[in-house]
């Protein structure tokens, strides 16, 4: 190997220590006991591993409430996203209607306003409606999703027409088409976006602090803040126990998923 | 046209993981020479320039280059121009720069190259002066003059492609590479354009290397050709060599506008009594139809071309045949026969291995 | 009638998604710039129209302003680093992608993890690490003879902590992208390169690699800055802003306002202003740097 190569793969070595690092650390610390943690010669990693924190965590926190929570709201919002952003994405691959292209420029309008620029007006309406602290408060806000409706236009757009009119000629309606035929054909763009927006609602604090006051239906991200801030310096070990829970399921997901994953985070952005 | 070799490859071998692409090859150019490597896609052909080039190093041999050994050395190193078959210009330049580029990369040192170098030292203005001189030499000669300005992205194909040319040869290369650069072109251009390389070959009397696979690029252009099967080079002879005397039945069906009918051993006797013993091979062009003719043969179909009418024709063993009428002659009717004969200059032989058996 | 049949078949598939655009992203939109010319805080039974008064306040008072300059200093230094340590690890990665696929593959993954990665719960344990007395960064810098700090704490630094959390938590995102964008360059270019007599790396990276890698660089900056302007979690964990507004970031600010204070009007405009500054900045990112990026 030529010596520059020895240099440069040897610092991305070391960046790769350092982006591990608090990876590393939360689940060290979630695996020492008690006194470990609380003594003054800190270690890297466990002298003495235990379990304990996890079991206390699972049994003894409302981790397992969040954990829950962040299931039901990310598959909330991807099926009412899916459910509204395929048919409409179809349509604007495959139909002539009036105003098709100023719908088509409003989406692209739309891809420039972040969450929280609406986060306001939406809380006001929702607090007027009574939907604040509710699973419906927490999933509702994010079914317009300009980035769907943008990517998914993409992919069905690459169906060729011809399979749509034959579809059409088989008698087939525009939404069983739309369900149908395009869905599954777009299946690859429609699971890197489900990546996307899973990724981005599981851990999004933004709104879940905004919207809901009661612990109990705190996300993920909502509730490691309670926790860490309810306990009174002792938790720690269950704390960061909590933390790994939380945040093991979509490093696992993108750790078996790798090529799925950094298509839906980044592939999907770079057609935009 | 026997003058040094300029540039040759000697027992060159190159393997990529089990699939040996070049096979122990060697090849000379010689000063003033346009050869022409000739064959089929996968043959090895653009491996074997890239190893001229330096874009590759062998896995055994040598490359010599004016006398010099610069088998170790990479392709800045040597002084070979080589014309891509997508022209490989730098779309984010102009096409000033894109031709300017080996000659700023050769004579300026990274420093000198810095933005606003030329400012401060008069050695880097007077290079780039020259510079200047070259490349618009070298335009101007192709004809580009006018396109200096602008982007490859604003250009056509051929306008891309004289770029591409004057990028290869504004640095005077010892010798002059070309990848395939006819097959990107419509056949009015191919024609126009072939005449321009023999042109430019002629003028700067820069000796070419041309890779193709079409056998007519080869035949019309080349002092000498080159005929590559399988990694191998299994002829090298003049055009008129190559067509008249393939050494092999492979070349033999490789050669021609019109694919060379190869009559099996036995059927051939037909023919000609060698072709008891040997399989002989006759062009469709030097078939005529004759009633007293020695091979019969029953027409299956015919094709009009305008300028001449290809018989589809079998033999009485099943053989495929393929005739040529000139377009104003009589087409004998379908599912009938036809006595074909051809003279002895015609015939080709070709034994059990394939090699040529003098009749 | 088949004209009204088409009708309606086109109001069911693009309607609800239309409708639910209007509702939670158009109407919001107006109704927030509406606000913000308003003192209305959150429960209050009436309201007043204050014109500019919330404009002047956080654009004109120092302590407005503190928000927006933290952010803009924030963003200043995330986006050179992470666009910056991303195409340098693309690039070193990519090199010995033929060479050793496996480290090559498990350093991409490692880097990409922050990605993935729930930001508050890294936050979390980022504090830890950063805690003054008891977290190991201080524990390792003393260790080497060096000075510990108070990174979350300190007033001068606390920003500049925040900034490298957020570097690392975007370098392995721009990894990515630039590693698909150096995937897509034409082989024959370097070819081209090296016959014209372009030795040394530094020579293929000035004149085909960075080229080239023209419209992703574009991506990157505008993607990394849009993300560096949103900064929240890191700051609502950490540092709630402080000490003393040091760490106060746009977000969080309307955040704080808003939901905190429940000055609905004032984080209005905290809001215009935040979003006017995001698509200034996207325009202006695309109108200078496209014309001179796509040029295929």
């Amino acid at each position: 190997m030529k010596p520059s190569t020895v240099i440069s793969l040897g610092l991305i070595c070391l960046g790769a220590v350092i982006v591990m690092l608090p990876f590393v650390w939360m689940i060290s610390v979630s695996l020492k006991t008690h006194s470990e943690i609380f003594t003054p010669d800190v270690t890297l990693l466990p002298r003495h591993p235990t379990l304990q924190n996890y079991w206390t965590t699972l049994t003894q926190t409302d981790i397992p409430v969040y954990l829950m929570n962040g299931v039901i709201v990310t598959i909330g919002i991807l099926v009412l996203q899916l459910l509204v952003s395929v048919p409409c994405a179809y349509a604007l691959a495959h139909r002539r209607f009036p105003g098709r292209a100023l719908l088509f420029g409003a989406v692209v309008a739309a891809l420039l306003v972040p969450f929280h620029v609406t986060a306001i007006p939406i809380f006001l309406g929702f607090s007027r409606m009574g939907l604040l602290n509710t699973y419906t408060g927490l999933v509702l806000p994010f079914i317009a999703t300009a980035f769907g409706l943008f990517l998914l236009r993409q992919a069905f757009a690459q169906i060729p027409a011809e399979l749509i009119d034959a579809a059409r000629v088989d008698g087939m309606s525009e939404m069983g088409i739309a369900w149908r035929v395009a869905f599954p054909l777009g299946l690859p763009t429609v699971i890197a976006f489900a990546i996307f927006s899973v990724t981005a609602h599981w851990n999004d604090l933004f709104w879940p602090l905004i919207a809901t006051t009661d612990p109990g239906l705190a996300t993920p991200p909502r509730g490691i803040l309670y926790f860490r801030d309810q306990e009174s310096g002792d938790d720690i070990g269950p704390l960061m126990a909590g933390a790994t829970l939380v945040t093991a399921p979509l490093v696992i997901a993108f750790l078996l998923a790798q090529r799925r994953f950094t298509e839906g985070l980044a592939g999907a952005g770079l057609k935009k | 046209m026997n003058g040094a070799s300029v540039l040759s490859l000697r027992n060159v071998t190159k393997q990529f993981g089990d699939a040996v692409a070049v096979d122990d090859v060697s090849l000379d150019l010689h000063a003033g020479e346009f050869v022409a490597l000739l064959g089929a896609s996968g043959c090895g052909k653009s491996t074997t320039l890239r190893l001229l080039a330096g874009l590759e190093q062998v896995g055994s041999g040598q490359v010599f280059l004016r006398g010099a050994d610069v088998t170790g050395d990479t392709a800045s190193a040597r002084n070979v121009a080589l014309m891509f078959q997508s022209y490989a210009l730098y779309p984010h330049v102009t096409v000033y720069q894109n031709i300017a580029m080996p000659l700023r990369l050769r004579r300026l040192s990274v420093v000198n190259r810095l933005p606003g170098i030329r400012l401060l030292r008069a050695p880097v203005r007077n290079t780039i002066a020259d510079i200047d001189v070259k490349v618009r030499r070298v335009a101007d000669m192709l004809r580009i003059g006018p396109l200096l300005a602008r982007k490859p992205g604003q250009l056509s194909g051929g306008q891309q492609q004289r770029v591409a040319l004057a990028r290869a040869l504004v640095r005077d290369p010892s010798a002059f590479l070309l990848d395939e650069p006819l097959s990107n072109l419509d056949t009015q251009l191919r024609a126009d354009t072939r005449d321009e390389i023999r042109a430019l070959h002629k003028r700067t009397g820069c000796p070419f290397l041309l890779v193709t696979h079409d056998q007519s690029d080869a035949l019309s252009m080349a002092d000498r050709i080159a005929v590559m099967i399988a990694g191998r080079i299994v002829q090298v002879g003049s055009p008129e060599t190559i067509f008249n005397r393939p050494r092999l039945r492979a070349v033999a069906e490789f050669i021609g506008h019109n694919r060379m009918n190869i009559l099996p051993r036995g059927m051939a006797a037909a023919l000609h009594p060698a072709g008891a013993m040997h399989d002989l091979g006759v062009r469709p062009e030097d078939l005529s139809i004759d009633r007293s003719g020695p091979l019969e043969v029953q027409v299956e179909s015919f094709a009009y071309h305008g300028e001449e009418t290809i018989l589809r024709l079998r033999a009485a063993d099943a053989t495929p045949l393929r005739a040529v009428l000139r377009g104003d002659a009589a087409v004998p009717p379908q599912g009938g026969t036809v006595r074909l004969s051809a003279p002895l200059s015609a015939l080709h032989a070709f034994d059990t291995a394939g090699l040529r058996v003098t009749l | 009638m088949i004209g009204l049949r088409r009708l309606v078949t086109d109001l069911a598939l693009a309607g609800p998604a239309a409708l639910a655009m209007m509702l939670f992203i158009f109407l919001p939109v107006v109704v927030v710039v509406v606000l913000s010319f308003t003192d209305y805080q959150f429960g209050a039974r009436s309201f007043d129209w204050v014109a500019l008064d919330n404009y002047a306040d956080l654009l004109g008072s120092r302590h407005g302003r503190n928000a927006l300059i933290n952010t803009l200093i924030y963003a200043a230094i995330v986006i050179p680093a992470s666009v910056g340590l991303g195409l340098l690890v693309a690039l070193g990665l990519h090199a010995i992608a033929r060479t050793m696929p496996r480290v090559s593959a498990v350093l991409r993954a490692v880097y990409f993890l922050p990605v993935a990665a729930t930001l508050v719960a890294m936050a979390v344990a980022w504090q830890m690490l950063l805690h003054p007395s008891l977290g190991l960064i201080n524990q390792w810098l003393s260790a080497l003879g060096l000075p510990g700090r108070q990174w979350l704490s300190d007033r001068g630094i606390v920003l500049y902590t925040l900034a490298a959390i957020g570097v690392w938590q975007s370098v392995g995102y721009n990894m990515v992208l630039f590693l698909a964008g150096l995937a897509a360059i034409p082989r024959s270019l370097y070819d081209a390169a090296a016959v014209d007599g372009a030795e040394t790396g530094w020579d293929r990276f000035w004149i085909v690699t960075w080229p080239m890698l023209g419209p992703t660089t574009l991506f990157v900056m505008i993607v990394t800055c849009a993300n560096a302007f949103r900064v929240f979690e890191t700051v609502a964990t950490m540092t709630g802003g402080g000490p003393a507004f040091a760490s106060d970031t746009i977000v969080y600010a309307l955040y704080r306002e808003g939901f905190v204070y429940f000055k609905a009007g004032y984080a209005s405009a905290i809001t215009v202003v935040f979003f006017g500054a995001l698509v200034i900045l996207t325009a202006i990112q695309i109108v200078v740097v496209e014309r001179r990026v796509h040029y295929r």
